[in-house]
């Protein structure tokens, strides 16, 4: 598969705890083993305490480039988290972007203590729709809970990217990752949750 | 097998900026490393400790980075090859040795690595640490990419070995939490003996005489650096502008040059030794150019000491023009960005770009001010840190003199926002809570009424709040010290420490007891457990009221995030939704508004409180808060 562009520019959004770092590094080991060129930046200062959380993935065929993405040079956005895709899109985005989100929220704790609100979900859904180029939607922390864990969300998104053909990652690119980085007792559980994802993902 | 372990020549994987560091390090045949957690450094020693036992090494966890910087100076003094690490805050607990290392110098490699926070992302300080290589007169070296981490991790042995010195090398958060393709290189198949020289001892006097080597010392290491390839120019022969970059800043000039196609406009000198500088090949292109403008996290470091050479040279380089942090055209604070290179660069050469349609930009920034909430930071669902302050607060309101909390560095930090109730009043370096609570228990007799808490984490306890706890008791000062034991480092990534009973590599060890060594001390222990909330507000009180001299509490509960990894929840909770009587309850919403645990939700819709089940860790605290007792919680 030849990159829409390069750099091909991709942010994966979400909160603390959501397994953010986990997929953008199994994302990039499985491009890396696809011969190209990747770095990644991880703004994680907030990692493991509720904060919004973002890593930068960029792809290209040729050489390493800054680990951080520029204002407005977003090609893919993977949204563990609603509100949170909308926020990487305010800064980031551009006419061009093709988003995939999580549908699940994480409220914030101004959100949870009612000092704010969070948006009704089809506003949210809605906006993204108006900033992207195309938006594909999976229930994956639904899906995850359902599979006993809600840590599977990050895999099962993962899984929902490989269908929608934007980057060369498949399921046995995704095997050969998660064998050589996680613990070899999950990696039913894991592909379990990449098929799933794939399957139930949906462009709107 | 971990990727940094893999002995394969040749294979190219992703690493993190750390783990290049570590797989320098191995490939350089290095056998000891040491280190305190720290972030960003936190992962250097952490990947190494995950393969220590295969490859047959030795890492540890010490009990602070001096300790850390001594353990591998002794593998070096014997002839062996060692590596430390810290954040830019150890290097200042380190300093003291490091400034008498310089003039006794070493002979097995010895590369200190410090991983600066531009921004403090992770950190109290925004600190730049190259300073310590100028006033140690000690090379420094600063990668800018995640295989240069590698390579220049593993040539810094060589050049430490054919100096005689430590070698300094600088990372920043940029590079150490970044990940990138790395072409990996054989590991040595034969190790080396300890011995240490006796007929050599390691004595820095005299300290002038030593202090002359040094100087010397340091200029061979100038006429080294000349002929590093790590340091280049890429650009035309006589540039308009000339960037001079290092560590971050070389892929960020590089990427604004190239997005705003300026390639022959614009040259860019991209140092990677910038202690000593390489005299010559800088002058040799500050000849060539009129404008400079450099290009450099946190401190103007390179600005100064290129501007010092130039001085020096000045008659026959003629006038320039220096643009950088002195003159407001970089930031001189925060972190770099490549928006912040480019947009230095569009002023100076009057050149512009459109990064998106200004249309989609305004109604971008619009939806995000309109929909996106934002994101406070917090303690996690179940975290024992916020059982343990609500009890503070009780303790103190109840006590009634305006006690005060002196806090420390670990996540309890947070305790200085809504999450902790805003009960910490300071916060400084590792163990400062415990070191101004001595002082402040001296204040009596000059009419301060206060009582004095300081809290510390089990870690901190450790590092650097113990000689503060010996020093109070020898001096008969008075406060209260909270021992928060989560058992763990738990803020840069759960690594054991002395209370642990586990080394780095996860071999049983002694345990350091807490308790022991309070008692010791001759102070008054207790212990409770924070998520008893009644309970270790009382004994906070009695604490507080009761005794006079050093009194500590050891407030012992297990982090909840390295409890679930092997447990699922102790309770499952729920909200009886005919109890809770939401806005007519009169408790103000106590649970959400003021408790503020991640797992308790405020509908709006129904106005009244509920769990959300994929977040609740189901602690039970939560149940004990309620006054119309409408969180249940029953055994998981």
């Amino acid at each position: 598969m030849i990159l829409a562009r390069d750099p091909f520019n991709v942010i994966i959004g979400g909160v603390g705890g959501q397994g953010n770092v986990v997929a953008s590094q199994i994302l990039g080991q499985t491009l890396v083993n696809k011969g190209h060129v990747i770095t990644i930046g991880e703004t994680y200062g907030a990692s493991q305490r509720g904060g919004a959380v973002m890593s930068h993935l960029r792809v290209s065929a040729k050489n390493p480039w800054s680990p951080l993405i520029s204002e407005g040079q977003c090609d893919l956005l993977v949204s563990l988290e609603p509100v949170e895709g909308l926020r990487v899109l305010g800064y980031y985005g551009n006419p061009r972007v093709i988003t995939l989100t999580n549908t699940r929220p994480v409220f914030p704790m101004d959100v949870n203590s009612g000092e704010s609100a969070y948006p009704e979900l089809s506003e949210v859904i809605s906006k993204i729709g108006q900033l992207s180029a195309a938006v594909w939607v999976v229930h994956a922390t639904e899906i995850a809970l359902t599979m006993g864990d809600p840590i599977y969300s990050n895999m099962i998104m993962l899984g929902a990217l490989s269908a929608m053909g934007v980057l060369p990652i498949d399921r046995e690119g995704f095997e050969v990752t998660i064998r050589e980085l996680l613990h070899s007792h999950r990696l039913g559980d894991n592909l379990k949750a990449f098929d799933t994802g794939a399957e139930a993902v949906k462009r709107l | 097998m971990s990727l940094i372990a893999q002995d394969a020549p040749g294979k190219t994987v992703l690493l993190m900026g750390n783990e290049a560091i570590a797989r320098g390090a191995l490939e350089a045949g290095a056998l000891v490393f040491a280190a305190y957690p720290g972030n960003p450094s936190s992962e250097i020693a952490g990947s190494l400790s995950l393969v220590a036992d295969a490859l047959d090494f030795h890492v540890e966890w010490s009990v602070n980075e001096k300790v850390a910087m001594e353990v591998v100076a002794a593998a070096s003094f014997a002839g062996l090859r060692g590596l430390c690490a810290m954040k830019q805050n150890g290097l200042n607990v380190a300093a003291d040795f490091l400034l008498n290392l310089n003039l006794t110098g070493c002979r097995g490699g010895l590369v200190v690595v410090v991983a600066d926070d531009p921004g403090g992302i992770s950190s109290t300080n925004e600190e730049d640490s190259r300073i310590f290589a100028k006033l140690g007169d000690l090379p420094l070296l600063e990668p800018s990419t995640i295989q240069e981490a590698k390579d220049m991790t593993r040539w810094a042995f060589t050049l430490s070995e054919e100096l005689g010195l430590p070698i300094l090398l600088r990372s920043v958060t940029r590079l150490s939490h970044a990940r990138g393709n790395v072409r990996l290189d054989p590991l040595p198949r034969t190790a080396p003996r300890a011995r240490f020289d006796t007929s050599r001892p390691r004595l820095p006097f005299p300290p002038v005489f030593c202090h002359k080597a040094l100087h010397q010392n340091l200029d061979r290491s100038g006429a080294l650096m000349e002929s590093s390839p790590y340091n280049f120019y890429r650009g035309p022969e006589k540039p308009e502008l000339l960037i001079i970059t290092c560590g971050s800043g070389w892929m960020y000039s590089l990427e604004a040059v190239t997005t705003l196609e300026i390639q022959h406009r614009v040259g860019i000198l991209k140092l990677s030794t910038t202690w000593p500088l390489p005299r010559n090949l800088v002058l040799k292109h500050l000849k060539q150019a009129h404008a400079i403008l450099f290009v450099e996290e946190v401190d103007p470091f390179l600005e100064n000491n290129v501007k010092e050479l130039f001085a020096q040279h000045c008659i026959d380089l003629g006038l320039k023009r220096f643009h950088g942090k002195a003159t407001g055209t970089i930031a001189s604070v925060g972190e770099i960005t490549p928006a912040i290179v480019t947009s230095a660069l569009e002023d100076l050469l009057n050149v512009n770009l459109e990064p998106r349609p200004p249309e989609y930009a305004r109604k971008a920034r619009e939806a995000v001010a309109q929909l996106v909430p934002s994101r406070a930071l917090g303690f996690c669902a179940g975290c024992p840190h916020r059982a343990t302050y609500w009890a503070i607060k009780r303790a103190l309101a109840l006590d009634g003199r305006e006690g005060f909390v002196l806090g420390d560095i670990g996540c309890y930090g947070l305790g200085m926002g809504p999450s902790g109730f805003s009960q910490m009043k300071t916060i400084h370096a590792m163990g400062s809570g415990a070191g101004l609570a001595a002082g402040f228990g001296q204040l009596e007799r000059f009419g301060l009424t206060q009582p004095v808490v300081a809290v510390c984490g089990d870690s901190t306890f450790y590092h650097a709040a113990m000689p503060a706890l010996v020093s109070a008791r020898y001096n008969t000062s008075n406060f209260l010290l909270l021992l928060l034991d989560n058992s763990a480092t738990a803020m840069t990534g759960f690594q054991p420490h002395p209370g642990t009973g586990r080394t780095a590599t996860g071999k049983e060890a002694h345990r350091i007891d807490l308790k022991a060594i309070c008692e010791a001390l001759g102070a008054r222990v207790d212990v409770a457990d924070p998520f008893d909330l009644k309970g270790t507000t009382e004994a906070i009180l009695r604490l507080l009221q009761n005794a006079d001299g050093v009194k500590a509490l050891i407030l012992k509960r297990e982090c909840a995030l390295l409890r679930s990894k092997r447990q699922k929840k102790i309770y499952t909770m729920e909200v009886d939704q005919e109890r809770c009587l939401g806005e007519r309850c009169g408790c103000n919403r106590l649970c959400t508004r003021v408790f503020r645990c991640p797992g308790l939700q405020w509908d709006r819709a129904t106005g009244k409180t509920g769990i959300d089940e994929a977040i609740c860790t189901g602690c039970g605290v939560c149940a004990e808060i309620c006054p119309v007792s409408a969180i249940k919680k029953e055994a998981a």
